[in-house]
């Protein structure tokens, strides 16, 4: 299969005063027109001025018919500019991208809505800047205006729309746009739920006619749900490029430094104390494979391996999970009959804590670790913090809580409940 | 692989001639002719302008929204609507007849003095507004430029395009003032659009580079009423040409709104067309399109980051 979207060696140079250059006076032009001839050739390929930086360094990467790719990365990473690239907003300023096909994009839900015109009158309006011919607008006109949930207000004026209103008629029109390559930045960060659900029922459409979306989110549980392949950016380079779960453990490790596993090689810069240190650190399956990704309905463990220096203390390692808003989850300490309270011998120990599957929601977590010791009084031995980072994958139609939905869930937990149905319709019959 | 390999000698060629001081770096930078022709292809700004007009018609229904867009805001909320079209050349006639026919005694030869200045009035009000407005159009449709893309020569076009509106709407008064003052309309009536089509012709080729070179240059904006000003009295719009030295009337002909008013005018009451004049302003509107849609095209792919 030959690519829909080839992107090669692609550069973007900014100067700096922010992404905008300061404007240009005409005394400025001119004054440099007439300096030029004294200043020699300019280069601008070889080094960078020290008030210009490079949005994007050089990526490359060929995208077939039918994928849907999530970009991330921090901000400032380049994916906007990227985006901005591939839709023709901006030029690069090296590099090409060749598209195999008519594309639409969706850089801002909304963009050209007039706040004067009608509903109708910006569908119409919006619809034509997205690049749809005017029949095309007519005939799924009943269309966008139902999926919007606005149809009372269709010809009311769009200022006196609430701000939600207007992102769902904005979105209803993008979504009836029929590009083979469709350019999404960040725009399922809006409307309610059940609107989002919508977008994303929409998008999965979308995708199973066999066209092509780019698609640009924080939101990490959504794209490893519907994205196979992501992209990740950094300082305008590709770090990572793959399967989304890989490529989100990397945006974990790059962005909150830990990864699923930590080890200390060099005993002097473990964390610890003259009684116990720290040696390792890891997120484990039920086969004892270090993992970055977790199954929702797998048990998930998480194993301290730690070296008692000085003899004779009972140690009660514990761990703290955290979500990746910092809300703390829980935190658990080491309960365990055989070592509970009991002074340890010097040595090598291992212990791990199982947390259960179909507990903890989808998402990034980041794990403290701490070891403390009670006698004679407390005493806090260790005390990593953010020691590692897993996230939990949730996909459709499987056998956890999610069912067959495929949207946004919210909460923190997401335990698998025993759900019955009596079917009381015979009853009533008789 | 079928890729043309005759090619490739020529782009590494280009490649290396852009910074022979680095090539280093550009062997890294060399790309290899594609495969199959995409539809569509991004390249740096050194690949070159291309004018792609093709892509205006495919885009022709946006022209129509935005200048639609541009006309229905245009009369929101305001009290009399299009009233102020009529409103404002036609007071401004008055006072001009009063000051310049009445009290100073300008004559205008043939034509009565009111009709004539209604006449260059309309033309004008339509012309000035018409850059203003184009001028203007790119700035304050960042949020466009910035997220999406589509032929950006519509916007300052569209901008112009509403103010054919409100000249169809003024025009109404001309046509009152011709009959009130008995002129007989003949044949040379027909040549009235052409005189409109030259008026748009400009207005869009002034816009079109004044608003590419605002969003550079952002003092245009405060020069911009100087030299509206300045253009005003540089046409025979309250004045009649004859009223300037033979010898510098080629000067005032090299203003191509002078042809155009004057035409215009004479096409009204069928008075004898002046064709160099007219001959003048054709040629140097044309030539200033063509300038006009070179410099935005070339302009119009650093809107976005310097806009």
């Amino acid at each position: 299969m030959k690519p829909i979207v080839k992107i090669e060696k692609l550069k973007k140079l900014y100067r700096i005063g922010g992404l905008n250059p300061a404007y240009l006076t005409l005394r400025e032009a001119v004054g440099g027109a007439l300096m030029r001839p004294f200043r020699g050739r300019g280069n601008n390929t070889a080094g960078t001025s020290p008030n210009e930086f490079w949005a994007l360094s050089g990526v490359s990467f060929d995208v077939y018919p039918g994928e849907l790719v999530g970009i991330i990365g921090r901000n400032g990473a380049g994916k906007s500019t990227l985006l901005k690239i591939m839709s023709r907003v901006t030029k690069p300023t090296r590099g090409r991208a060749a598209l195999y096909g008519r594309v639409g994009s969706l850089l801002e839900v909304g963009t050209g809505f007039h706040p004067d015109l009608t509903g109708r009158e910006n569908v119409f309006l919006n619809g034509a800047i997205l690049g749809m011919r005017k029949a095309e607008i007519s005939r799924k006109f009943d269309e966008i205006v139902a999926f919007s949930e606005v149809e009372k207000f269709i010809d009311t004026p769009v200022k006196w729309y609430s701000s939600g209103m207007n992102v769902k008629l904005a979105f209803s029109v993008a979504a009836h746009l029929e590009p083979e390559i469709l350019i999404m930045d960040e725009v399922l960060a809006v409307g309610d739920a059940a609107f989002q659900q919508k977008c994303l029922d929409k998008m999965n459409d979308i995708r199973q006619q066999g066209r092509t979306i780019f698609f640009v989110s924080h939101n990490m549980p959504a794209i490893t749900r519907l994205c196979k392949r992501a992209i990740l950016l950094e300082k305008g380079k590709i770090i990572s490029d793959g399967p989304s779960q890989a490529v989100v453990n990397d945006y974990m490790t790059a962005s909150w430094n830990a990864s699923a596993e930590k080890v200390w090689e060099d005993r002097s810069e473990a964390p610890g104390s003259d009684v116990v240190r720290l040696k390792a650190v890891r997120i484990i399956d039920t086969e004892g494979q270090t993992t970055g990704a977790v199954d929702i309905r797998q048990p998930v463990g998480i194993e301290i391996e730690y070296e008692v220096i000085e003899q004779g203390h009972p140690l009660l390692p514990s761990i703290e999970v955290f979500s990746e808003e910092g809300l703390n989850l829980f935190s658990a300490h080491d309960t365990e009959a055989e070592w509970r309270r009991r002074p340890r011998p010097a040595g090598g120990y291992k212990s791990v804590a199982w947390v259960p599957g179909n507990l903890l929601a989808e998402g990034n977590l980041l794990v403290n670790v701490s070891i403390m010791s009670h006698v004679p009084v407390t005493r806090l031995h260790v005390n990593e913090r953010s020691a590692v980072a897993f996230q939990v994958i949730d996909t459709q139609g499987e056998d956890s809580a999610r069912g067959d939905y495929i949207g946004p869930m919210p909460g923190l937990l997401r335990p698998l409940l025993r759900w019955t149905t009596s079917d009381d319709t015979k009853r009533d019959l008789h | 692989m079928t890729f043309n390999t005759s090619e490739i000698p020529s782009a590494q060629r280009k490649s290396a001639s852009k910074t022979l001081d680095s090539a280093s770096a550009d062997v890294e930078e060399i790309l290899l002719p594609l495969e199959d022709k995409p539809r569509i292809l991004i390249e740096s700004l050194e690949a070159g302008v291309r004018l792609e007009l093709g892509e205006l018609w495919i885009y022709r229904e946006l022209l129509y929204f935005l200048t639609l867009r541009d006309i229905k805001v245009r009369y929101k909320q305001t009290l009399m609507g299009a009233a102020w079209v009529i409103i404002q050349p036609l007071g401004t006639m008055l006072i001009l007849t009063l000051f310049f026919n009445k009290l100073a005694g300008l004559q205008s030869g043939t034509i009565p003095y009111p009709l004539f200045a209604y006449s260059g009035l309309l033309l004008w009000t339509f012309f000035s507004n018409a850059v203003v407005n184009s001028t203007n159009s790119l700035v304050s449709n960042t949020n466009l430029i910035t997220k999406v893309y589509f032929p950006r020569m519509f916007i300052p076009i569209a901008a112009v395009g509403a103010g054919l509106v409100d000249l169809a709407i003024a025009s109404i008064v001309l046509i009152g003032l011709a009959i009130y003052y008995q002129v007989s309309f003949g044949w040379k009536i027909l040549a009235l659009p052409i005189f409109i089509s030259l008026a748009v012709g400009l207005a869009i080729a002034v816009g079109m580079l004044i608003s590419a070179l605002t969003v550079k240059y952002r003092d245009l904006k405060h020069a911009l009423p100087f030299i509206i000003q300045a253009w005003m009295f540089a046409s025979p719009v309250i004045y009649p040409p004859g009223i300037v030295p033979e010898k510098w009337r080629w000067l005032l002909n090299l203003n191509p709104l002078s042809g155009i008013i004057e035409g215009f005018r004479s096409a009204l009451i069928g008075r004898a067309f002046d064709w160099p004049a007219i001959g003048a302003a054709a040629a140097i509107t044309s030539a200033l399109l063509l300038c006009s849609v070179y410099v935005f095209r070339r302009t119009e792919d650093t809107f976005a980051d310097l806009i």
